[in-house]
């Protein structure tokens, strides 16, 4: 540009020169070159050329910088974190961890100098993607130092963590006594992926026992998977196409990020919910994210809900899902309810009512049940996450016969199908699982929340999950996620325990903190509050 | 001072100012005008709105159409079209019983293995509710299976797997557990495999004729295409490198990326193995193309022949090559005949691929009961020793059972190795030598014989006639009858 501009001033002084060099009346065949209007004379022919030229090759260039930076995310606790409470694959090797990291950074390196290397071959560009994504820094951090109430009383205790440690003790009665249950001939051949009949009835009893019987379920609508978090990938893999779109209301499980968008290239659209309305879901914020999506070009396939919800604890009423329902009916989408604490609900009998989206679609017609999925976790409603059971329950024929043979590649093994068998097709084992349960929870939740009513830190009000959801925007040295990841660090290093930050869960209001009391003995509350004191205290 | 306008050197007066500005901004406009025009719409229109404002015309309750499923959902609810799966569904509907009905169909289209159960039967009748229950210091604690555990396999798992799959390999090679990702059999670790090494879009080339449930394992939701080349049975259908790089040059040429060569070595459903020559060849060409090789050995165990396997590890091991891009699949359900455990394992020399399928095992992993049994059942050496003898021995035997019937009908197999089933040239009783004279031979084999054998077309073999029959689910009193079945059948298109 500078250069043009010095030569068209030097020959600025002759105009009438210039005119008759563009000779524009004469019948003589001209090269016609995109800059010679500016750059006149005769090196205005080169310059003319090479000047666009030049110009082009630099906006490729800068595009292609801005494309290679663009993907790479700064990794930040948060996003290290958003992965912990339900990914806990963590680092149980630090070191190869440690090598990763370094190692990604190379890696794109060899992508910005092309192929010339030809020596060292590339992933996959999605595998890229995951490669960045979800590592625990909580979770490794606990790892190696966690508590233990004699052996390591200074190490850090797990709060992040969905597992059920409470009733450890009715599960050990179980499966001591289920010796009997396993032979050869039923567990080393092929069966079908999508689960034995026998189990599949088991599991509706189970999933009937939670909504206290009022609905009954269908073992032919159920579909078996490892674990939920493959339950709702299968389960997204076939309501939507790559680049759609699902609406979740926020806070919501730090899981759906992963579950939802790393295989198959699916969107989430958070919708928020506020502490104002008590973090209910609202119709008309739905139905507002909806038009804005749609103005965007981007379509929405579903809306994502948990009930119990997970990280607030609450429970979806009547009247909420049968909005939500008619919303999703209206906009001619599917709806996934996440179900997985259904077994889960702790709150008292007159109030907290756990009501399942089957009940609701049952009263509807058959062509909108059709829109209607249930994810089930066996594992996590039995507190035995190591054996990695899910279901999927849907009344729409197509997602049945899809996910039947998606499951082929996430399948639950012969054994542990026959252990869970073995378990739950005894009545009695489970009325008295899931009494227990609730007793126990209950009591546990009470403590927790009193303790922290003794800080002066209040709770939003819970009816099932194994969660905690506290507000303790008090604390935070300055309202915006950055104060809550410094609290969160605080509670990490200094308080030694290991929480889920609200930015985790998509909280759009910071300072909000998810605690998985399931983890803890009612001898570990004290223990647990000393540590928030003191947190607290370092604060002011 | 002038006023520099874009087109000024092409225009050329009084005009120029003008005509000179305007002309770059109709360009403009219209380029616009274009790309809008060739960008697809943003929703389909004729779904979506309409419904939505007819159930704003009629209150709630009134039908609307029907909510659908995502487009790549439909191919896969599809009832399957390969005779591959055609046939496994038949034999479900009518199965054959040695006393109870002698007139079902017999399986010969499932690769599993049941000349071992008595063995693995004694082992887990003694030891697996142990194995269950003991945790590392020998006392039960119920928290060591119930509780989350790395998703990639436990350290011991996955110690005890690489010890085994360097003893079933006859110790030439070590195996590193820290290469190891355990997953929930060979099927996930194909799909994890190909969803790291290729993007949507590229393709695979893989030498036909292939294990016909590849095209499930990773058509149905990794978007990688696969580039079948061709093997011939005169070369008993072992691949050379020259086809490969025909296909890859062709694969090239129509645009598609190629990422990688996928193998199978026992190869199924031909059961030849690979020599160490051509293990290198391979090598050498992927090196040269920069592409990956995957590798699935899952029939490792199951060599029976005079040929020594080679594991592509040795080859990786061995010299000079990049081995960042091999990668190695195996599982036990064949060579231990334990499919319902569903363990397989992914080695690779690549360390982005183990990480990233460490976490992607979030959706496929094995449970810890299952990882505990198989500690035990893996670091068992005594009996895994026996095992492998008795195996390999029993394979053998039924092998020569089987080969030695057919031969006396007139019908030969291709030279096999290594595999629980043999491929079978049942050109002879074609009616036409094409693929529809196969698929008429294939429903007469189901319908007339009541034999359920894998017809070449499902392992897409160009040359029609093949079939590929598993013959290590079978007793040996069945064989007579399977082959007196095929007699009668042979006759009866012969005379």
């Amino acid at each position: 540009m500078t250069r043009a501009g010095i030569y068209r001033s030097r020959r600025s002084g002759t105009p009438d020169s210039e005119t008759s060099s563009g000779g524009g009346g004469t019948a003589v065949m001209r090269v016609i070159v995109p800059l010679q209007g500016v750059v006149q004379g005769h090196g205005g022919l080169v310059l003319g050329s090479v000047i666009p030229c030049a110009f082009f090759y630099f906006l490729q260039f800068y595009l292609k910088r801005n494309r290679r930076d663009e993907p790479e995310p700064e990794p930040d606790p948060v996003i290290q974190n958003s992965a912990s409470s339900t990914n806990n694959n963590s680092g149980s090797s630090s070191p190869t961890q440690s090598e990763l990291n370094g190692l990604s950074r190379s890696l794109s390196r060899v992508i910005i100098s092309p192929r010339s290397s030809g020596a060292h071959v590339s992933v996959s560009g999605r595998a890229n993607c995951i490669l960045k994504g979800g590592d625990s820094q909580g979770l490794r951090r606990v790892e190696e130092d966690s508590y233990d109430e004699s052996g390591n009383p200074d190490g850090i205790i797990e709060l992040g963590l969905a597992q059920n440690k409470l009733r450890l003790d009715v599960i050990n009665d179980w499966v001591s006594q289920t010796s009997i249950g396993l032979s050869l001939s039923g567990i080393a051949s092929y069966e079908p992926p999508d689960g034995l009949m026998e189990l599949k009835m088991g599991v509706t009893r189970l999933m009937s026992e939670a909504t206290k019987n009022v609905v009954s379920f269908d073992p032919s609508q159920l579909v078996l998977t490892s674990g939920a978090a493959s339950a709702i990938e299968i389960l997204s893999f076939c309501l939507a196409d790559s680049g759609n779109a699902f609406l979740v209301p926020t806070p919501c499980s730090p899981g759906f990020d992963v579950d939802v968008k790393w295989r198959n290239g699916l969107e989430i659209i958070h919708v928020p919910c506020r502490s104002s309305d008590n973090f209910n879901i609202s119709v008309t914020a739905l139905d507002r994210s909806f038009s804005q999506a749609k103005k965007r070009g981007v379509r929405i396939r579903g809306v994502i809900i948990s009930n119990p919800s997970n990280p607030m604890g609450s429970l979806l009423t009547r009247e909420n899902l049968y909005a939500l329902l008619d919303f999703t009916r209206e906009k001619n989408i599917h709806i996934i309810s996440n179900e997985i604490f259904a077994s889960s609900v702790h709150g008292d009998e007159e109030e907290a009512e756990f009501v399942s989206i089957a009940e609701i679609a049952d009263t509807e017609e058959h062509l909108d049940k059709e829109r209607v999925h249930i994810v089930y976790d066996l594992s996590k409603d039995l507190s035995f996450p190591g054996l990695r059971a899910g279901a999927i329950y849907s009344f729409n024929e197509n997602v049945l016969a899809a996910s039947r043979k998606l499951t082929a590649l996430s399948p639950v093994s012969s054994p542990s199908q026959h252990l869970l068998i073995s378990a739950i097709s005894k009545p009695e084992f489970i009325q008295t699982y899931v009494k227990t349960n609730r007793q126990r929870l209950q009591r546990i939740y009470s403590e927790f929340v009193k303790g922290l009513k003794g800080l002066g830190i209040e709770c939003t009000r819970s009816y099932g999950g194994l969660f905690c959801w506290a507000d303790m925007r008090g604390l935070i040295s300055s309202y915006s996620e950055k104060g809550e990841i410094e609290l969160w660090n605080k509670f990490l290093n200094i308080g030694k325990i290991n929480v889920t930050p609200g930015s985790c869960c998509h909280c759009i209001e910071p300072g909000w903190f998810r605690f998985c009391i399931s983890n803890l003995s009612e001898k570990d509350v004290p223990v647990v509050m000393n540590r928030i004191r003191k947190v607290c205290k370092s604060q002011d | 001072m002038r006023l520099i306008v874009p087109l000024r050197g092409v225009i050329q007066g009084r005009g120029g100012l003008f005509v000179g500005s305007l002309i770059p901004c109709c360009l403009f406009y219209f380029l616009q005008l274009y790309l809008k025009g060739r960008r697809p719409p943003p929703s389909d229109p004729t779904e979506l709105p309409r419904t939505s404002s007819r159930s704003n015309l009629f209150s709630r309750g009134n039908s609307i159409g029907r909510v659908r499923v995502s487009s790549r959902a439909v191919p896969v609810a599809k009832p399957p079209d390969s005779p591959y799966y055609i046939g496994l569904e038949r034999v479900k509907t009518d199965p054959y019983d040695r006393i109870t009905n002698t007139d079902g169909i017999i399986q010969l289209g499932l690769a599993e293995s049941t000349l071992c159960f008595d063995l693995l039967q004694r082992w887990m009748s003694e030891n697996l509710m142990e194995s269950i229950m003991q945790s590392g210091d020998g006392e039960f604690d119920i928290s060591s299976i119930a509780m989350y555990k790395p998703f990639e396999g436990l350290l011991e798992l996955r110690v005890a797997f690489a010890d085994f799959m360097s003893r079933i390999m006859g110790g030439k090679v070590s195996f590193d557990p820290s290469k190891m990702v355990i997953t929930a059999g060979g099927t996930p670790a194909i799909e994890v495999l190909a969803f790291c090494l290729a993007d949507h879009g590229n393709a695979f080339l893989i030498p036909t004729p292939y294990y016909p449930g590849f095209e499930r394992d990773i058509k149905f939701r990794t978007g990688v295409e696969l580039i079948p080349v061709h093997c011939r049975s005169s070369d008993n259908f072992t691949v050379t490198v020259s086809a490969l790089e025909q296909a890859f040059n062709q694969a090239r040429k129509r645009g598609s990326k190629v990422s990688g060569i996928l193998f199978s070595n026992p190869s199924n459903p031909v059961g030849n193995i690979l020599s160490r020559e051509t293990l290198h060849d391979i090598l050498k060409f992927a090196q040269e193309k920069n592409i990956h090789v995957i590798y699935d050995e899952i029939f490792a165990g199951s060599v029976y022949g005079e040929k020594e396997f080679v594991s592509m590890a040795e080859i990786a091991d061995s010299g000079d090559v990049d081995k960042s891009r091999v990668h190695i699949i195996y599982a036990l359900s064949k060579d231990l005949s334990i499919p319902g455990f569903r363990a397989g394992v992914i080695y690779s020399f690549h360390e982005d691929v183990v990480s990233a399928a460490k976490k992607l095992m979030r959706f496929s992993s094995v449970s810890v009961p299952v990882q505990r049994i198989l500690i035990s059942l893996l670091s068992d050496v005594r009996f895994i020793e026996e095992y492998m003898t008795a195996h390999r021995q029993r394979i053998r035997d039924k092998h020569v059972r089987f080969v030695e019937g057919l031969k006396q009908l007139g019908i030969p197999c291709a030279e096999s190795g290594g595999g629980l089933y043999c491929w079978v040239d049942m050109s002879s009783l074609l009616t036409s030598y094409s693929e529809k004279g196969e698929l008429e031979l294939f429903e007469k084999l189901l319908t007339v014989a009541k034999i359920n054998a894998t017809p070449g077309t499902a392992c897409f073999c160009i040359e029609p006639g093949w079939f590929r029959c598993c013959f290590t689910a079978l007793a040996d009193e069945d064989i007579p009858v399977i082959m007196d079945r095929i007699r009668q059948l042979a006759e009866s298109i012969r005379s």
